[in-house]
């Protein structure tokens, strides 16, 4: 049976555990940056030679890790885009708004081990030449605010942080920037904004790329909570080591966080790809099952903006042979492994890596009204497709959610999302299409089923049907 | 109630100014620290937090009014925040706040927060709050209750009543 496997989270959980300075030091804390600050430059094969800076960038770029936040993108690739000629300072700022729907991952490595980020920063930070950054922390974690700022004034306090860092000459200030309760700050253009001072309203790319015209139009990197803590696993074993964990293109950890519907909701740390979503929903070393006599009906794999999987579907996936040939196989959903590349291979994707399990008592059409008023909620009213789109999608399933459906709104509901996507300034406008689209394709039974029983409660003069309920109520 | 910023608030603005080579990214910082001491930010608040980032009030208004989390009203002395989303939905969360709403006598068909007569308490649904695993998640003021029951919200409630 497959088991977690802890990098992140090694220390986190464990009994007597702190998120204090001594404890962190204790368990083999900022090692890692004093080998990162005492990297050597090297000379490669073709003559040229590396800076030590540089020796870490191509160490995280070999490594193949790929940011935890939402995108799956290669974070030694981004690093690489910064532009390091502008003559601009290049600024690095770490994604904590924590807000995919589903996720709570981020949560964990800020409230229990808040240095482990501060050291992946800071070396991060190095690698990058990076002399300012910042902690974007969703508003709704006053306390992991205050955690994180005395993470840093620790940090400083013992030299890690500050002027003159471990005697080298480098200089590097990190400070907690606050959020205040808007999703669209988690979306890196937004966040920057928002940063500014400003309405989190994301900026348009191109031009606005974050790696050329980033905060005040300087340079900057934007990476997740999760995926700056790896930097500090993979100077501590070396790009090598760390890509044999997980599975090839899908290397390293990663921490999942599993609600709804399971018998054992969490969060655990696994090798990417080698668990699959069965394992991980029906294991008893992850989700322990569907509560007793219910069954699977469907899952959001990676957080509320990709799109719902089917209990039962099967999809066709490329798989490479013994032969090393590509052949395409029938992988079904429980069979697939937890990693980017088969999630994205079955039509979704693995986002924020948050995954929300149904079962058969729950309505789609409830399910999915509950999501849509959240995106009707979260825009941030730039575009007219998304502004508008999103709030008439809410409306469309408050009124089949409420007893006033009609039959066409399944293709009502369609026509609305196909026409957001795609056609907006940032991927909200996707995050708020795409679980319309996917839920009402694959359940379209049930939002024409529900429609037409409202048209016949009318026409027989019965009147709205009462209202329907997502929950059986909160535990006594 | 007159508007006055005491010196320890203001030294503590300063200090935060320095953090940011632009001064105006400052004011999401001002107005958290001024809705912590005031409860919510005074009008006079953005005013001031205009005239000491250099910019014109409307710049901070508007911050007031896009983010969430900021108030121009004050709240009840217990502010409870249920979260309105998915996961805790499926752990019952909408029945949660009902069960809020009914004990404090308070409208839960209105979706805007609802603060008691005597000020002592204020319901309000939220967005996810990042903690779906222990759903049903409610935030009493900074802190967060995981996996609430009926007996634990009628526990807030006690205390809160105090
Ligand atoms: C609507 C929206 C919301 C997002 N929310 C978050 C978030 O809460 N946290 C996060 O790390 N990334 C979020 N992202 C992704 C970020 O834009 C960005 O890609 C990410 O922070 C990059 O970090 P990574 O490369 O380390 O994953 C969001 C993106 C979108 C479009
Ligand atoms: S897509 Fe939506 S959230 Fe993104 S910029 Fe446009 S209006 Fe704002
Ligand atoms: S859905 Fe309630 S905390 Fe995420």
């Amino acid at each position: 049976m497959p088991e977690q496997f802890k990098m992140i989270l090694k220390h986190a959980d464990s009994a007597g555990y702190t998120p204090d300075m001594a404890c962190y030091l204790r368990h083999g804390g900022y090692e890692s940056l004093k080998k990162a600050l005492a990297t050597p430059a090297r000379t490669l094969p073709d003559g040229k030679t590396q800076s030590p800076q540089e020796v870490v960038r191509d160490e995280v770029l070999k490594s193949g890790l790929r940011g935890r936040g939402g995108a799956g993108f290669s974070a030694g690739l981004k690093w690489s885009f910064v532009d390091r000629r502008s003559g601009k300072p290049i600024y690095l700022i770490c994604n904590a708004d924590e807000s995919e729907p589903g996720t709570f991952k981020d949560r964990q490595i800020i409230y229990k081990d808040p240095h482990q980020l501060v050291e992946g920063m800071i070396i991060s930070c190095w690698a990058n030449d990076v002399k300012l950054a910042y902690i974007y922390i969703r508003g709704e974690m006053p306390n992991g605010a205050k955690l994180l700022n005395q993470a840093l004034k620790d940090a400083r306090a013992n030299g890690f942080l500050g002027k003159n860092i471990l005697g080298t000459g480098y200089d590097l200030e990190i400070y907690v920037h606050r959020g205040a309760g808007a999703y669209i700050c988690g979306e890196e253009t937004g966040l920057i904004e928002s940063l500014e001072g400003k309405r989190a309203y994301p900026r348009i790319k191109p031009p606005y790329f974050p790696a050329v015209l980033g905060l005040y139009m300087c340079p900057t990197i934007v990476n997740n909570v999760e995926t700056l803590c790896h930097v500090r696993h993979i100077v501590a074993m070396g790009s090598g080591e760390y890509a044999k964990l997980g599975t090839p293109n899908n290397t390293g950890t990663r921490i999942v966080s599993l609600s709804g519907d399971v018998q054992k909701p969490g969060y655990f740390e696994i090798e990417v790809g080698k668990v699959t979503i069965g394992q991980l929903i029906f294991d008893a070393n992850f989700g322990g099952g569907l509560k007793p006599g219910r069954t699977l009906k469907a899952i959001i794999p990676g957080g509320s903006s990709s799109k719902v999987l089917k209990a039962g579907e099967v999809f066709k996936l490329n798989r490479k042979g013994a032969d090393g040939q590509m052949t395409k196989v029938d992988v079904p959903l429980l069979d697939l492994p937890y990693d980017f590349d088969s999630l994205q291979g079955a039509g979704t994707m693995s986002g924020s890596g948050a995954i929300i399990v149904m079962d058969d008592t729950r309505s789609m059409v409830d399910s999915l009204a509950n999501l849509s008023a959240f995106y009707a909620h979260e825009s941030c009213g730039q575009c007219t497709p998304c502004r508008e789109g999103a709030l008439w999608l809410a409306k469309g399933l408050h009124r089949l959610e409420h007893g006033e459906g009609r039959k066409e709104d399944a293709d009502y509901l369609t026509h609305i999302a196909q026409n957001i996507q795609g056609r907006t300034i940032c991927a909200f406008g996707e995050a708020a299409s795409w679980p319309v689209l996917s839920f009402v394709k694959k359940f379209r039974d049930e939002f024409e089923a529900r429609g037409a029983a409202d048209e016949a409660a009318r026409a027989s003069g019965a009147g709205p049907t009462p209202e329907r309920k997502l929950a059986a109520s909160p535990q006594p | 109630m007159s508007f006055s910023v005491p010196p320890t608030l203001e030294a503590e603005l300063d200090e935060l100014a320095t953090h940011y080579p632009q001064k105006r990214s400052a004011s999401l910082m001002f107005l958290h620290a001024f809705q912590e001491h005031f409860g919510h930010v005074p009008r006079e608040a953005v005013e001031w937090t205009a005239r000491k980032l250099g910019l014109q009030p409307i710049n901070v208004y508007e911050l007031v009014t896009f983010y969430p989390m900021f108030r121009q009203q004050p709240v009840g002395k217990t502010h409870i925040k249920v979260c309105r989303t998915l996961s805790c939905a499926l752990a019952g969360s909408a029945e949660l706040r009902e069960h809020f709403c009914q004990k404090l006598g308070l409208d839960s068909h209105k979706h805007t927060p609802q603060t008691t007569a005597d000020g002592k308490f204020t319901v309000e649904f939220v967005e996810c709050l990042a903690s779906c695993g222990t759903a049903p998640v409610v935030m009493v003021n900074d802190d967060l209750l995981e996996k609430v029951t009926v007996t634990e919200a009628d526990r807030v409630l006690a205390s809160g009543k105090k």
